[in-house]
């Protein structure tokens, strides 16, 4: 069996292109760094109140259940318009019309092939086309907001889309959210399983909403902020954004797993 | 260089439009022989049940082979085996229910001695920012269990939060998320 000190052979600029089954199948992961992700407990999002262990938690030596991880496309059937949520009904969606695309990576920067990257999101209103979802802005009969698709052999996705709209909650009086996408991560490993949302830049809510801030540190907030490339866009048809997600990669030294 | 990982989020109340597929809880095709059923409730600190949540599993077959994404180690060659599953609910009872079989036993940490049978547990719902993960061991592998140098590393006194009760075509295991009983969560 490999281990991750074996060097890949790499492209001309230095990214690996295809993920190999065993070079690449690190034996462990590295630990993602405290306030890398928000506190299960934080006081103010209130249903964390109720949702949050605490006990600590107990530490989990990688083994082959941990480094390993499905291969979805048979069971889901992926169809084309499965990453175009405008084509998805009859007509056409009401809004801005936008690319989202990226990168998935691992944190050296290695493309993630044939990943399952899922979305899901409110209409240009802000309204979910959810039973649950109340809030009094109009549902499109033209949107259900539900997407997937695999990475491609260089780790990149691509959806297209109508921008959300930032939408109320009752978290607080006057609670809003900013306007996001959820994504859905499944990575090559169980050990890299991610559920995130990413965000449009420049968004007034952002101050306000605890689910955002729920990221202690500002860097990290960034990370979850998309930027617009004027390149991308399609003339005449679609404002584009982009946005790369970076999961766990190797623990780079024996040292980093003490088990 | 070292680039740092993308934090997580919720999964909000939501997700019932995208995340749930049809059968996402069969792990094996229904009707293989040998399956078993695994059926559980999740309860939120004043152990109500959580109505909306999802709940994924991750294992291999009963031989100890993974049906794994880039083919890593020996493969599974059990029918339709997914070896992945997904229960997601929007306005449950806070139960969940797979079919699958029961896992075999793989290498430890460093490939060292056999772990015994267990299922790698992520949890997410509206209200939890990041997903836990806990795993399902089995009480009739008493000796296996008491050989697992992961559930060696758990205080004896919460290892029974890890070990799913058998039912007459499976299994139970009930999820704590807070509070009295709170099943154990790993730092994964
Ligand atoms: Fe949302």
């Amino acid at each position: 069996m490999s281990t991750t000190n074996e060097q890949p052979e790499t492209d001309t600029d230095g990214v690996r292109r295809i993920y190999d089954p065993v070079a690449d199948t690190p034996l462990r992961y590295r630990r993602d760094p405290p306030e890398a992700h928000p506190s299960l407990d934080y006081p103010p999002y209130k249903s964390t109140q109720l949702r949050h262990p605490k006990e600590p938690l107990v530490y989990l030596p990688h083994t082959v259940t941990e480094i390993t991880g499905p291969q979805l496309d048979r069971t889901l059937a992926l169809k084309e318009t499965d990453h175009d949520l405008t084509v998805q009904a009859q007509g056409e969606p009401i809004g801005e019309r936008i690319i989202v695309s990226g990168h998935v990576y691992d944190t050296e920067g290695k493309p993630l092939r044939d990943t399952l990257v899922e979305i899901w999101q409110a209409n240009a209103a802000g309204r979910y086309d959810h039973r649950w979802d109340r809030w009094a802005a109009p549902l499109d009969p033209n949107f259900h907001g539900a997407g997937r698709c695999l990475t491609d052999s260089e780790g990149r996705y691509e959806f297209t889309t109508i921008k959300p709209g930032p939408y109320p909650w009752g978290n607080h009086y006057n609670a809003w959210r900013p306007a996001h996408i959820h994504f859905s991560l499944l990575g090559r490993a169980f050990t890299q399983r991610l559920v995130t949302q990413m965000y449009f830049p420049g968004d007034p809510f952002f101050p306000y909403d605890p689910i955002f801030n729920s990221v202690r540190d500002e860097k990290a907030r960034g990370r979850m902020i998309s930027t617009f490339n004027i390149h991308q866009t399609r003339p005449n048809w679609a404002q584009a954004f982009n946005w790369d997600i970076y999961l766990r990669g190797p623990a780079s030294t024996p040292f980093e797993e003490a088990f | 260089m070292i680039f740092e990982v993308t934090p997580s989020q919720t999964v909000g109340p939501y997700f019932a439009i995208g995340v749930p597929f049809p059968g996402g809880n069969l792990i094996v095709p229904d009707g293989t022989p040998g399956q078993i059923r695994i059926t559980g409730s999740i309860y939120d600190g004043h152990n109500e049940p959580i109505p909306d949540h999802v709940i994924e599993f991750w294992q291999p077959d009963g031989d100890g082979r993974f049906a794994d994404i880039y083919g890593y180690g020996e493969q599974s060659t059990l029918p339709g085996f997914r070896g992945f599953g997904r229960y997601g609910i929007e306005d449950g009872d806070g139960s969940y229910e797979i079919v699958t079989v029961k896992p075999g036993r793989v290498p430890g940490p460093n490939n060292g001695p056999l772990q015994a049978p267990h299922i790698d547990v992520t949890l997410m719902a509206r209200g939890m920012l990041h997903r836990v993960v806990t795993r399902i061991y089995f009480a009739d592998e008493a000796q296996a269990n008491a050989e697992d140098p992961v559930l060696a590393g758990v205080p004896a006194s919460r290892r029974d939060t890890l070990i799913a009760s058998a039912t007459p075509d499976g299994y139970r295991f009930d999820i704590h998320l807070q509070g009295h009983g709170e099943t154990v969560f790993f730092d994964i």
